[in-house]
């Protein structure tokens, strides 16, 4: 029976509650079992690390200190942002007694070091693995012709990540395959959309989106898969300015990959929170709901 | 006993932050001193004569030198002593250089230390004694490791020299690297044209013998009395029956082998004769991808073959070979695509390095010399060359610079202009580097005859779109983003360590660095020597470098040779371990601590004792250090000697 402490981060409560629903509807699927972690706070993401990384470790280690005190040693959380985070206060605290000792004297409860952080993805990949993940399917997607795009932080920097590829990252690609999604060879895995610059420098994130997008149809794709909620509010929100822009007509479905395993497992789309999209992905579901897939069971 | 000591100024070296008149005149209050000065230069011709008349003059037994580093000069003093009348090993050099003036600006500080370390070096040589060598013979018969230009080179030279040479070359054919260039740079000369004489020279010479696919699988000895146990490795074809009428390859259904010769720019044939013009030209049968060997069904060769030379059942045979001193010359390796996950990893065909490159321009190559795209055989109109793919980048473990890449690119741009006249080429750089004869104007003549490109800047990422590769980089002279489209990308990776070159060092008892190329006795001044006594570097193997430095270095190679092996007899160290026989328990652990197996068990008058043999011992020390009753000491280095110093040292 595996279990996770489980780190939500504010964009999954919020403009990324899909992401959250259809994660939780996969990890029921697979029986894991997910605790929150009670009392948890912001873990500082962009905004800390750029104004003091004392205060950004701290953020961290006050949640990690939580997590230790549930008594749980794992951490899953789906945002990578969140996820980096967690992983450069542990290796600061780790490598630097001095910094350790400053960041624990702001905690009510010092954190000793125990809990293992890790993505979402890198839990269906690593600890579970493609062929258990394939195990709830009962839907077949055939006609989903998807490019996973992973995005800037889920693997680099990779001493810090520590986990697949940094240049061409096959995770998400194998865990789709597994649930009988056919997955494209999509060169722009790890190309920069943009990120935080959707605020301040637009029309930077507008054109690299542009890229990204017109790339995965290139490559034979008609839906992205992400894993991120920054790469997923940066190519489906914003892809209609991105047309207006630019002159394009995208309309790319950008779908969070554990929505698509939501799908294959039989949820709705409604459950998976499909409506939540802003690029309607209709087209590409309705066609492939039909017969469930021959010789395929649960577990 | 009578201690002369020389207290060297070096110029500002040494003088510069050591008082080495206060250290002379301390020096000449030591017990059995009685003759210190300072001199400049003390290496200097008017130097060694003031040694030689002071030893005469004053009488002197035992002198020390205080100066560089011993590895500097110490061979140089010791000759000095010689001439004088003294023996060679009656002699110690303090370093007050390297260890002293050249660490630090304390002038008290150091000054103080010098007095202390020629303090030691005058107790140590109170106690030394004379030692003298004893001669050997030795086998005038060299082994080259390599078949390359410098293997050739060196093998060439040496048989002109009259020695029986004994080439063990690792590849079906003799020839190297070179041997796959179409055109040379910077004269553009076909590649194979100048080499293939030598190759055939190498093949036909009365003094040369040649075992071709072969390695060594072990090597026993020392210098002057090597001897090499050589594997000749299976080839499935016998041959002294083969003609090389290549009918087998023509026929053999096995078309995916892995082409080893075209660094798998193409596939070729799992028998197979590398390249028209190979030396020995016979047929080898490639059994991870011969169809009689995975299936144990097929036997088309065997069939068709005129002379039924074919063998399914050949096994690899052994050779001794005995030789008094071994070239070693086994080029270099590439640097694989895989470690370039920028540049794709090697997943995308049209992004090819610089050698498969040359296979594609040369006419007896996989395309017959048109440049065609790996993808879909369409000719490139636009073709983006990279230079160091690896090379200069310390993330990837490659810190240095491959030193060839720069010349061929040009060459090869230039070469893609006259295949293509309406191709169109771009070469990234960070630098140009043309530093020999004719290179500058050379590369300068790609820019301004043939129109190609050079951007400064490095690529940041290539991926495909539609057909062709895009290339993502940088204009630093601009100070702009550049993309190009390009047909074909051709990579210059990086010179590496040839595959096994750690393997064979170590069965040599020889040195590689972190790159893993061999080290040479000193970087500027004995670039072919190693420090293992009868083995020399030649080309690549001792770090990347070009046709002309490699045949230079064969050629130096050979010479040093041909001087060790004029002799009739050479010179022992006598710097070895030596058994105290009442002393020893016979627990042989010295024995089982050698590195070199230069000791051996010896029954005397019915007692175990342990045995040196003179001419393997390497004068490590390992087994003084390791033995429990002090019976095997190493001579020049006893443990009295160096007690001596610590006393010195410590004032007991």
């Amino acid at each position: 029976m595996k279990e996770y402490a489980y780190y939500q981060g504010c964009s999954l409560e919020g403009t990324a509650s899909a992401y959250d629903r259809s994660i939780r509807l996969v990890m029921k699927s697979l029986g894991v079992t997910i605790m929150e972690p009670p009392d948890w706070s912001c873990c500082g993401s962009t905004p800390a690390h750029a104004f003091d990384h004392l205060l950004a470790a701290a953020l961290c280690a006050r949640n990690l200190a939580i997590v230790e005190s549930m008594g749980a040693s794992a951490l899953m959380t789906p945002c990578p942002s969140c996820l980096s985070a967690f992983k450069k206060a542990q290796a600061r605290m780790a490598g630097n007694e001095l910094f350790r000792k400053d960041v624990n004297d702001l905690l009510e409860t010092p954190y000793n070091g125990t809990v293992t952080a890790k993505s979402a993805l890198q839990v269906l990949y690593e600890d579970i693995g493609p062929e258990e993940a394939a195990g709830p399917v009962t839907i077949d997607l055939a006609g989903l012709r998807i490019a996973p795009y992973y995005g800037c932080i889920l693997n680099r920097p990779p001493k810090i990540a520590a986990f697949d590829d940094p240049e061409n990252p096959v995770s998400m690609d194998r865990l789709l395959t597994a649930i009988g999604a056919e997955v494209v060879d999509f060169a722009f895995k790890v190309e920069c959309c943009g990120a935080a610059f959707g605020v301040p420098k637009r029309d930077i994130v507008l054109s690299l989106t542009a890229k990204v997008l017109s790339m995965a149809l290139d490559a034979g794709a008609n839906c992205i898969a992400v894993a991120c909620p920054l790469c997923q509010q940066n190519l489906d929100l914003r892809q209609s300015q991105v047309n207006r822009s630019l002159g394009t007509s995208f309309a790319v479905p950008v779908l969070y990959f554990s929505q698509i395993m939501g799908l294959a497992y039989g949820y709705t789309p409604k459950e998976v929170g499909l409506t939540k999209n802003i690029i309607s992905a209709d087209a590409l579901i309705s066609p492939s709901r039909p017969a469930k897939k021959q010789g395929v069971g649960s577990g | 006993m009578r201690v002369g000591v020389f207290i060297c100024h070096c110029g500002n070296n040494i003088a510069g932050t050591v008082d080495v008149a206060r250290v002379a005149a301390e020096t000449r209050m030591l017990p059995g001193v009685v003759y210190a000065t300072d001199y400049m230069y003390t290496c200097s011709e008017p130097g060694q004569a003031e040694i030689k008349k002071a030893i005469r003059d004053e009488g002197l037994s035992r002198v020390v030198v205080a100066a560089c580093s011993p590895r500097m000069h110490e061979v140089t003093f010791r000759r000095t002593v010689e001439k004088a009348g003294l023996n060679r090993y009656l002699f110690e050099m303090a370093n007050i250089r390297e260890h002293c003036s050249w660490i630090g600006e304390d002038r008290e500080e150091n000054t103080r230390k010098a007095v202390e370390t020629v303090r030691m070096a005058v107790a140590k040589v109170i106690r030394n004694k004379p030692l003298v060598s004893s001669s050997f013979p030795v086998k005038k018969r060299v082994l080259v490791i390599g078949a390359g230009v410098a293997g050739m080179q060196a093998a060439l030279d040496c048989a002109d020299g009259g020695l029986e040479t004994v080439v063990v070359e690792k590849s079906p054919s003799i020839g190297g690297m070179m041997a796959r260039l179409d055109k040379t740079f910077p004269t553009i000369d076909c590649s194979i044209c100048i080499l293939g004489p030598k190759m055939v020279d190498v093949a036909q010479h009365e003094l040369i013998s040649l075992h071709a696919y072969s390695e060594i699988e072990d090597i026993k000895g020392y210098v002057g009395n090597y001897e090499v146990k050589v594997r000749k490795k299976a080839t499935y074809v016998d041959w002294s029956k083969c003609t090389g009428c290549g009918e087998c390859m023509e026929k053999c259904p096995g078309k995916n082998a892995y082409d080893h010769f075209n660094y798998g720019v193409a596939p070729t044939k799992a028998i197979n004769i590398p390249f028209p013009q190979a030396i020995p030209k016979k047929a080898r049968i490639d059994r991870e991808f011969c169809r009689q060997f995975i299936k144990g069904k097929c036997g088309v060769c065997a069939k068709v073959c005129p002379t039924k030379a074919i063998d399914y059942e050949m096994a690899d045979e052994f050779v001794t070979e005995e030789v008094g001193a071994i070239i070693v010359a086994t080029g270099y390796g590439l640097l694989g695509q895989e470690k370039l996950p920028e540049y794709g990893a090697g997943r995308y065909p049209d992004i090819i390095s610089g050698i498969q490159y040359e296979r594609l321009l040369n006419a007896s190559g996989p395309t017959q010399g048109h440049i065609l795209r790996p993808s879909d055989g369409a000719e490139p109109k636009s073709v983006v060359f990279i230079s160091c793919a690896g090379s200069r980048d310390r993330s990837i473990g490659v810190p240095y610079c491959s030193n060839f890449c720069c010349m061929y690119i040009a060459k090869q741009a230039i070469l893609t202009k006259d295949h293509i006249p309406d191709s169109r080429s771009y070469v990234f750089y960070m630098d140009i580097r043309a530093s020999g004869k004719g290179y500058d104007e050379f590369t300068r003549r790609a820019q301004e005859e043939y129109g190609v490109r050079y951007i400064r800047g490095r690529v940041s990422r290539i991926y495909p779109k539609g057909k062709k590769m895009v290339v993502k980089g940088a204009d630093t002279l601009l100070g702009a983003q550049v993309e190009v489209e390009a047909d074909l990308v051709v990579l210059a990776t990086a010179a590496v360590a040839a595959p096994g070159a750690a393997e064979l060092a170590e069965k040599l008892h020889i040195s590689y660095d972190t790159n893993g190329f061999y080290v040479e006795s000193h970087p500027k001044l004995r670039p072919v020597e190693t420090n293992t006594a009868g083995v020399y570097l030649a080309g690549a193997a001792q770090g990347p470098k070009d046709i002309p430095a490699s045949v230079g270095q064969g050629s130096a190679a050979a010479a040093k040779v041909l001087s060790l092996l004029s002799k009739e007899m050479l010179e022992s160290d006598p710097v070895i371990a030596r058994v105290n026989t009442s002393a020893c328990v016979g627990c042989l652990k010295c024995m089982k601590t050698c590195p070199f197996q230069a000791i051996k068990e010896e029954s005397l008058r019915g007692k175990t004792v342990a045995s040196v043999i003179e001419t393997v011992c390497a004068g490590c020390g390992v087994c003084a250090s390791t033995c429990p009753c002090g019976a095997i000491q190493l001579s020049h280095f006893t443990d009295n000697q160096i007690l001596a110093e610590v006393n010195a040292l410590c004032r007991i």
